[in-house]
């Protein structure tokens, strides 16, 4: 029954075996395609911002100045509005993502999690320019109407009034936090509750069987097991808000400038970019653009490798996923 | 070094020399010499871990899939080494079924058909001839010829390993090496598996793992016994089951570990 | 013969219980923010996706009705472009990774792919512009498509390599064992066995592209007109929102709440497309 080998491997059976080899280098070209056009991006924004580089300096990353007309500019009030937005953003969303989240791992039906979490998942999927849409019709009157006449009531004793000061517009950084924190939630919420369910079921029982209550248990014992992760959802947040531009550029009101009052009129790097750099004329203008564009990337990129480490460490930590 | 004996039962098909293998820096193997006999069976038996799996997956140079792996000594197919030559050519005369049935996610007759397919077997054949004979083969045949076209995964668990047989067999291997192909399946499925191969034998050489020695003891011609990645003994099948040469053999047949 | 709560239990009871509730309040706030969205999306936008709105040219400012059609088409044109060009390498890419891939160049890979995958979507906007646009002197669907590009090749990298990965190992080995060469039993065992968790994947990718506004401000630009070549500005729906939204006229507004319905709902579609896709389970057969 047993046929020789040699008879049966036509020609054809030959190329067959080159063909590990080649399968091999075709894909690692597109494999390397990645690394190639991630170091050309660095090096584009590197190359485009040098003029501004050379000008500024570090005092780019300093000064307030933001004028077209003189070519001056510095990074400041930019800076600050993608940090205070971001932040405002996190103060809402992270107590609202990870209560979400444990009732989604330690209390909902597995149904019902499900379910909830597809939901979750959709809103993730909602693009930005829609968010912007609907804050600059919705959102945007009732904050100015309803929400910061009220927080400047509240807030009118010493030493807080100043940051609920001026006028009410509507728009501004307070405004661009709460739209950016409904968009980052959904990261934290489905981050964290993988890591909440990550944490083995021993866990819960030990507290328990010791006579604990549910929250007690949660709050004590399966949080702190998870926290690396959950810190993880929250920089991986952070990085979303940090680089988010349309719903942020829609809110932000385009002041130029650093204002103490958190319900004034702001800019964010991204906003900043969005808005002037199609009709930007001058080479300096541009070059100043893209450095800022360089320093968001730097940003992000910081605080997605904390994230993506965070997320690393409590995966080989924790126990099998879901 | 031990020479563990080599029963002349018939000419040699295929010879391990020395076969040393590592994992990364672990060690599984060492110093194996072990003669396959033509169109018998011979068993491997241990407890698990002894290296009894590993070495069969040297024979058809499957481990070499694995990362970090690393094999010395010479593997002979026909007197001729197979660490020589061309890979894929080796393992289309040396067949393997694992342990737990892996149909691909494809018809019956897609399943058959893929061996002889990609080793450019089909021409001037009846495909469906070829899915035939192999099924028959298998005894499979008179449970599937009405749904050929239906997924492998609608078959039982039974089913599903002598299709991996019968897809196996499609190829006309000269050796058929089986992993613990059993260990998955229920006794009747066990029980019609062992019937096969003792069929099977006639047609080509058969190397079989099994961790139980019920099932050596009906099917091998020959067995041999691993332990710790060393072959402790190899011998005819009755002799190793009822008068074993080396204590280590008659402890673990008499059940005093493992 | 019960048992006595004591104070302290009882304090114990009520905290639990007031903190598990306020966990369910967390969850329903951040969901019920999607059906809050959907709501005003068909309110405002509802009456005004209407033939017109797929078949029409906008109108100047000032002037009434008109619709989007060209938005449509460029939307089409560049996230067709962004596909052609995205998947194809994307996919490649993570067969490599999940096959061929050496341990220390395949991390470099992944991470790589991991940080141009969280580089902000105007970052990759000034890069498509001064690669393309500012070298060919032209806003145009080219620079566009390239620009979402980009973001698509790790989404689809990661994917892919995720998906072919957990592909059980025995199947591979059924299929090397019968003689198969490694590229033959990837073509025709692994990846046929993964691709319905590789099409999700895609799926997904092309459907978060098409929502993306920032990498086209520079690139696609916009354009109240059809555009007649892929080296022209071209109109696309997410840009149309953002400048219809922005501008102070209401009868855009209308027509932005229209155009933002019908972007979601098809974002919708894909996700819920791709979702039950993977429920059918991604690796049984057929």
């Amino acid at each position: 029954m047993a046929t020789p080998a040699a008879d049966l491997r036509p020609k054809y059976k030959k190329a067959l075996i080159g063909g590990d080899e080649l399968a091999k280098a075709f894909t690692f070209l597109f494999a390397a395609l990645i690394l190639v056009v991630t170091v050309l991006l660095v090096l584009e924004l590197w190359r485009t911002s040098s003029p501004a580089k050379e000008k500024f300096g570090f005092g780019f990353l300093t000064s307030q100045l933001w004028n077209p007309v003189t070519d001056e500019y510095g990074a400041l009030p930019f800076i600050y509005g993608t940090v205070l937005t971001s932040f405002l953003a996190l103060l809402i969303a992270v107590p609202l993502g990870v209560g979400a989240a444990i009732y989604l791992s330690e209390l909902a039906l597995p149904r019902v999690s499900n379910a909830l979490t597809f939901l979750v998942e959709l809103l993730a999927a909602v693009p930005s320019v829609i968010f912007g849409l609907l804050a600059i019709f919705t959102l945007v009157p009732a904050m100015r109407d309803y929400v910061q006449p009220a927080l400047q009531k509240i807030f009118s004793f010493q030493p807080l009034a100043p940051f609920f000061d001026g006028p009410t517009f509507g728009v501004g950084y307070l405004t661009a936090g709460i739209i950016l924190a409904v968009m980052t939630f959904p990261f934290i919420i489905s981050v964290s509750r993988e890591a909440l369910m990550a944490v083995p079921r021993e866990q819960r029982e030990a507290a328990l069987a010791l006579g604990a209550t549910k929250w007690e248990s949660t709050w004590q014992i399966v949080l702190p097991y998870a926290k690396l992760g959950i810190l993880g959802s929250v920089f991986l947040g952070l990085a979303r808000a940090l680089g988010e531009t349309m719903a942020v550029t829609m809110v932000i009101g385009n002041s130029e400038a650093i204002h103490q009052s958190i319900i004034s009129p702001g800019y964010t790097i991204a906003a900043v970019i969005a808005n002037n750099f199609a009709e930007a004329s001058g080479k300096m203008f541009t070059s100043a653009l893209v450095e800022l564009g360089l320093v968001l990337f730097a940003l992000t990129m910081l605080i997605n490798g904390f994230a993506q480490l965070m997320i690393v460490l409590t995966t080989k930590k924790g126990a099998a996923k879901s | 070094m031990p020479e563990p004996t080599k029963p002349q039962t018939a000419p040699v098909k295929m010879r391990a020399k020395n076969v040393n293998f590592y994992y990364g820096s672990f060690q599984a193997l060492y110093d194996i010499n072990l003669d396959f006999a033509t169109n018998k069976v011979t068993a491997m038996i241990g407890p698990s871990g002894c290296g009894k799996s590993t070495f069969l997956r040297n024979l058809n140079r499957i481990n070499e899939t694995l990362r970090d792996t690393r094999l010395e000594g010479e593997i002979t197919l026909d007197d001729e080494n197979i660490l020589d030559q061309d890979v894929t050519a080796v393992r289309r005369r040396i067949g393997m079924v694992f342990q737990r049935p892996n149909p691909f996610p494809k018809s019956i007759f897609e399943n058959i058909i893929y061996g002889p397919k990609i080793n450019g077997m089909l021409k001037g054949k009846n495909a469906a001839e070829i899915v035939e004979t192999s099924l028959r083969r298998a005894a499979l045949w008179e449970e599937t010829k009405d749904k050929l076209n239906e997924s492998a995964y609608a078959l039982s668990g039974g089913q599903q390993q002598r299709l991996c047989i019968a897809r196996a067999l499609a190829v006309n291997p000269e050796v058929l090496l089986l992993d613990e192909p059993c260990s998955a399946l229920d006794p009747i499925a066990t029980s019609k598996i062992e019937d096969l191969l003792i069929t099977l034998k006639h047609q080509c050489t058969i190397v079989i793992v099994t961790h139980n020695m019920q099932q050596a003891a009906r099917v091998a011609d020959t067995t041999g016994f691993f332990l710790l990645g060393k072959l402790i003994e190899h011998d005819k099948t009755e002799v190793i089951f009822k008068n074993p040469s080396r204590k280590e053999t008659e402890d673990y047949i008499t059940g005093r570990f493992g | 013969m019960a048992i006595k709560m004591t104070p302290r239990n009882r304090r114990r009871l009520i905290v639990n219980n007031i903190m598990l509730s306020a966990t369910a309040i967390c969850a329903v706030i951040t969901v019920s923010s999607l059906f809050l969205i959907l709501m005003y999306l068909l309110k405002n936008g509802g009456q005004s996706v209407d033939l017109n709105f797929f078949t029409q040219l906008p109108k100047s400012p000032g002037e009434l009705g008109g619709g989007m059609a060209n938005a449509i088409v460029g939307s089409a044109t560049v996230v067709a472009l962004a596909s052609v060009i995205g998947l194809p390498i994307g996919f490649l890419a993570g067969v490599y990774l999940a096959e061929f891939s050496p341990k220390g160049f395949g991390f470099l890979v992944r991470y790589t792919a991991d940080l141009l995958n969280g580089v902000p979507s105007i970052v990759i906007g000034i890069f498509a512009w001064g690669l393309i646009v500012h070298n060919m002197h032209h806003f145009s669907a080219l620079a566009g498509g390239f620009a979402l590009s980009l973001m698509l090749i790790p989404i689809t990298a990661r994917g892919t390599e995720q998906f072919l990965l957990e592909v059980p190992r025995t199947m591979r080995e059924g299929a090397l064992a019968l003689g198969a060469p490694m590229w033959v039993t990837i073509a025709t065992v692994i990846v046929p066995a993964a691709r319905k968790g590789i099409m999700t994947s895609m799926i997904l990718g092309v459907a978060r592209i098409s929502g993306e506004t920032a990498p086209l401000l520079f690139t696609a630009l916009g354009n109240q007109y059809w555009a007649t070549s892929l080296n022209e500005p071209t109109a696309s729906l997410p840009v149309m929102i953002f400048t219809h939204a922005t501008a102070p006229y209401e009868d855009w507004h209308r027509q932005a709440w229209a155009a933002g319905l019908v972007l979601l709902g098809l974002v919708f579609v894909a996700n819920i497309l791709a979702r039950t896709i993977v429920s059918r389970g991604a690796s049984l057969p057929k």
